[in-house]
């Protein structure tokens, strides 16, 4: 799919994405030339089925993390996933600290994706220099990532 | 007003959906990499034992060469593969897979069933009003994870227990163009006769390579003497390997399991004959 300016003729950039609620999925585009914004929006139906091919609308910012489509869609067994954290001397990079609020949130999260969940937000971090991670850097991670369903 | 083409608009789709789709390909390819053969075993009907017929000859191939076979279970909601294989505990999540679970043999096994709790069925978080719009995308994506996301290591032989159907072989073969084929299962009776050499006319519409046809529940054996006394009538294993020119793997009699438990046995002239046909 590409949105076009017409004013410009110009094919619009990718902005932003939300999902606002009664699963409704917003996605931004902005022309390059005139600065024009528009966005577009998807109902529940095809929100869900884009959702269940594993893309991302606006394009991937970090890579594919294992059974990511299952762990983001199935009611599995709290317990039936054990994360391994890289351990900071086989990344060869710092890795980001979390904040006690941030560790309160993230244990609000369903512990089938909560692995995932952290280790996603901590290569967020990781790749922006950024040292803690607060509710603040998760509410940013979740709109520039797409995860607002997560 | 006048509009260009797609095409005529020569900047790249921005969500770049297609590279995405390439993308999980891509990652089933170099995950597969290493596995020697995925063969499918199928049936056009429920209730033929394709699990206990999977489980038996992972098991029959894994004693002639250890370590060397997977069992994926893609029968996402009745998964039961993985229980016959002695395969449960939590699956463990490393770098950009997750490791399989060893079962009897030492045979690597992925299923749904180790991820889902004791006795409940499948649920997706979607909500349930347009369940007819997501759910085959949602079963084909979970395929796919357990394909490309499972760190399968060197294989021989990965098996894939497919779900009773057609739909699930076709999203096999797009998955996995270097589908070795697949084995068909069924009882001996007319209306499995049916219904898997519909499914089996499917699969080779498709192209793919119908490896041979084991007839499951053949008789009934004495768990006593031994003896194999009648269970169902019909022939259709004999059947379909004629009328499809496949050939007939073998025959396997139902057998009592001991204190309820359920141990996949094949007889070796089975796994013989299989070998013959993926080596």
């Amino acid at each position: 799919m590409k949105f076009l300016c017409v004013d410009c003729d110009e094919q619009m950039d990718f902005a932003e994405r939300a999902l606002p609620g009664d699963g409704t999925f917003a996605a931004a585009f902005i022309c390059p030339q005139c600065g024009r914004k528009v966005a577009m929006l998807a109902n529940p139906m095809e929100s869900q089925l884009v959702g269940a091919l594993g893309v991302k609308i606006g394009g991937r910012t970090l890579d594919e993390q294992p059974l990511e489509l299952v762990r983001s869609t199935v009611a599995g067994r709290e317990d039936a996933l054990v994360d391994h954290d890289p351990a900071p001397a086989s990344t060869g990079q710092r890795l980001p600290r979390w904040s006690p609020a941030a560790e309160e949130r993230l244990q609000r999260v369903p512990s089938f994706v909560r692995g995932m969940v952290k280790r996603i937000y901590g290569e967020y971090a990781a790749d922006r220099g950024i040292s803690e991670i607060t509710p603040a850097v998760m509410d940013t991670a979740r709109t520039d990532l797409g995860l607002e369903g997560m | 007003m006048t509009f260009r083409t797609y095409r005529e608009v020569l900047g790249r789709d921005r969500s770049g959906l297609a590279e995405q789709v390439g993308a999980q390909r891509t990652r089933v390819t170099e995950r597969l990499g290493s596995v020697g053969r995925v063969v499918a075993v199928m049936s056009g009907k429920g209730g033929v034992g394709k699990s206990y017929v999977t489980a038996g000859l992972a098991i029959g191939v894994g004693r002639r060469c250890a370590g060397a076979v997977g069992v994926l279970d893609a029968d996402l909601n009745a998964p039961t593969a993985a229980r016959m294989l002695g395969a449960s505990g939590r699956v463990i999540v490393r770098d950009d897979a997750v490791e399989p679970v060893l079962g009897i043999e030492g045979i690597r096994v992925f299923s749904m069933d180790l991820l889902l709790e004791e006795g409940q069925p499948l649920r997706w978080r979607e909500p349930d009003g347009e369940r007819f719009v997501w759910r085959g995308a949602l079963e084909t994506g979970a395929l796919r994870e357990f394909l490309s996301d499972v760190r399968w290591g060197s294989l021989d032989l990965l098996l894939v227990d497919l779900p009773p159907g057609s739909a699930q072989i076709h999203d096999l073969a797009e998955l996995v163009p270097d589908l070795a084929g697949a084995i068909a299962v069924t009882i001996p009776t007319e209306e499995s006769r049916r219904a898997v050499e519909r499914t089996l006319r499917a699969a080779v519409d498709r192209d793919i390579t119908l490896l041979g046809v084991i007839e499951n529940m053949s008789g009934y054996e004495c768990d006593g003497c031994g003896s194999v006394g009648p269970l169902f009538e019909g022939n259709a294993g004999q059947r379909l390997a004629h009328d499809l020119d496949v050939p007939l793997l073998g025959r396997s009699p139902f057998r009592k399991s001991t204190d309820g438990v359920v141990s996949p046995t094949l007889p070796d002239g089975i796994v013989d004959a299989f070998l013959g046909v993926v080596s």
